[in-house]
């Protein structure tokens, strides 16, 4: 059964840009350690020969024009969501 | 309980106005985070006075806080999405507005549609229709108790592994969930892309069949639509061939859930259709391979929620990841997390193929089963939930127990084919119970046709 200890958590959780607290990292590792546990239960099946189904629309390569369409949005629009902005940019802090 | 064709050719106002009143008269459910108040009544005088028509000219209704629309924010129920003004609106929604229906609110949901019983919302539980000791279902909880409840004739939601269908169950209200690709997913939040689907809750089969035929159809913002295909049938097909799923007739499955299952397989059978038992025994797997795909897809489509663009962001960070770690925790549920964090693991460099490659694999054997069943029978019956409506606080503690909860409804939802929640009686208690029928792909035109049929049976 796989182990998922609270380093392992933290590990994850940066690769996923989320800052836990510590008590969500006590209590997310042996979560996961149940849920994984839990889904392991797929190993014990033979797949062998078997593709995986990533998709199920039956659809292929669905082509549209070249054409550029809006959708009725415009910039200004979308530049008012940003938590903030200025001079038509969104602003973020200093990153270097 | 009320059906559309009660609110057409009222005045839209009233019709409006009556239901805002029956919002605050059940406001203890708290079934509803937001009201589109002003732009509701807006339409509502617009329809009065001419300007507005079609077929559903002044029926209110409500949609789940996933779709983005015009008059309130789009929070999917939580933090992240507190304060986000959608600057457009969901196809689906575009559809019901062009057929003259006026959006009244929305409703509440697990944050992010994670979630069996609408407790992992950020602003607090909907409360079940019939015991407000029980949870509402989830995630469109909301959606599910503002109709039984009586407030709107239909409600809008999303299904993933359930979504729709298990709160359709335990409120005792019709919910579908289409072949996937049938109803556009623009302007609603993402979930899981490869289970995400749109459908509806109503008081009766007509009514949602009518939604179903109003909302579905190919749109060219979203790649994944199917061809147009969704015709309503005049009548049901007579002696249709419908196969028990067995594995979900067990002794674990609650006493009173199978007996209202098989009373209303003694009603097709006295209607004419046959019925026999048959085995699926794919579905022992199915909530497994649910749970690795999903998160996964999660972990994909949350990574856009980086407090840059929009949504929320931290206050007093002075690193760039420092802003997108804290703004990603303050936003997120520990739901979200969870799943996004279970995604993260199981893409990962050396457990890629051992979980997400090995479950998409299971997934096809699961299809192949669906496949060959379809081959001798027109659509299956079973349960939507093992259980009635369990009860507020109940799982919350146990991550697993919570995810038991879906094992009915996700293999369907793996293969993309049409299945629904029909009102089949309530337990000796008095809670609601739902019988499911899954469809192959499709076939959604004749699952609703049969259900139709057996409501005046």
């Amino acid at each position: 059964m796989t182990e998922i200890s609270r380093d392992d958590v933290q590990r994850l959780a940066q690769l996923s840009s989320i800052a836990l607290s510590d008590s969500e990292l006590d209590a997310l590792a042996p979560d996961i350690t149940n849920i994984l546990g839990y889904v392991d239960q797929l190993s014990a099946i033979d797949t062998g020969g078997v593709e995986p189904t990533y998709q199920v629309t039956e659809l292929e390569n669905v082509w549209r024009a070249d054409e550029i369409d809006d959708y009725g949005i415009n910039r200004d629009d979308l530049l008012a969501l940003a938590p903030d902005s200025k001079d038509g940019q969104i602003k973020v802090p200093k990153v270097l | 309980m009320t059906t559309i064709s009660d609110y057409i050719g009222k005045g839209a106002r009233a019709n409006v106005e009556s239901a805002l009143k029956k919002v605050r008269d059940n406001e203890s459910y708290h079934a509803l985070l937001s009201l589109t108040e002003a732009r509701a009544l807006e339409r509502a005088d617009a329809v009065d006075r001419g300007d507005i028509t079609g077929r559903l000219a002044g029926v209110p209704f409500i949609v789940k806080d996933n779709f983005l629309a015009y008059g309130a924010p789009t929070t999917a129920a939580s933090h992240m999405l507190a304060h986000f003004n959608a600057p457009l609106q969901a196809t689906a929604v575009e559809k019901l507005e062009a057929a003259g229906a006026i959006c009244i609110g929305k409703a509440n949901l697990d944050a992010f549609a994670h979630g069996g019983s609408t407790e992992n919302s950020a602003f607090g539980p909907t409360k079940n229709a019939t015991d407000q000791t029980r949870v509402a279902g989830g995630s469109s909880g909301g959606s599910a108790v503002v109709t039984a409840l009586d407030i709107v004739p239909f409600a809008l939601g999303s299904d993933t592994g359930g979504s729709i269908r298990q709160p359709a169950s335990f409120n005792g209200v019709v919910g579908v969930k289409p072949t996937y690709g049938t109803v556009s997913r623009y302007g609603v939040v993402a979930m899981a892309s490869s289970t995400d689907t749109i459908g509806t809750f109503a008081t009766n089969c007509a009514d949602a069949e009518l939604i179903m035929s109003i909302i579905a159809g190919r749109d060219s913002k979203d790649m994944t639509t199917l061809p147009d295909f969704f015709e309503p049938l005049d009548t049901v097909q007579p002696g249709l061939k419908i196969g028990l799923i067995k594995e979900f007739m067990t002794e674990d499955v609650d006493e009173d859930v199978r007996a209202r299952v098989n009373g209303y397989i003694m009603k097709l059978r006295d209607a004419g259709h046959t019925v026999e038992d048959v085995s699926l025994p794919g579905v022992a797997h199915a909530l497994a391979v649910y749970y690795i795909i999903v998160p996964a897809e999660i972990s994909s489509n949350l990574a856009r929620y980086d407090g840059i663009r929009y949504g929320h962001r931290a206050e007093g960070v002075t690193t760039l990841a420092q802003l997108y770690g804290k703004s990603r925790d303050e936003g997120f549920v520990t739901e979200n997390k969870r799943r996004i964090i279970i995604g993260s693991f199981v893409l990962s460099s050396g457990y890629f193929d051992a979980y997400f490659a090995k479950a998409q694999k299971v997934r096809t054997l699961l299809i192949a089963e669906f496949d060959s069943l379809f081959e001798k029978y027109d659509m299956l019956i079973g349960p939507v939930t093992p259980t009635p409506a369990f009860a507020l606080g109940e799982n919350v503690d146990d991550p697993i127990k919570m995810y038991l909860a879906d094992i009915m409804t996700v293999p369907a939802s793996l293969a993309g084919l049409p299945a629904m929640s029909i009102p089949a009686g309530n337990t000796k208690s008095g809670l609601p119970v739902g019988v499911q029928l899954i469809g192959p792909r499709r076939s959604d035109a004749q699952l609703l046709a049969l259900a139709r049929s057996m409501e005046t049976h």
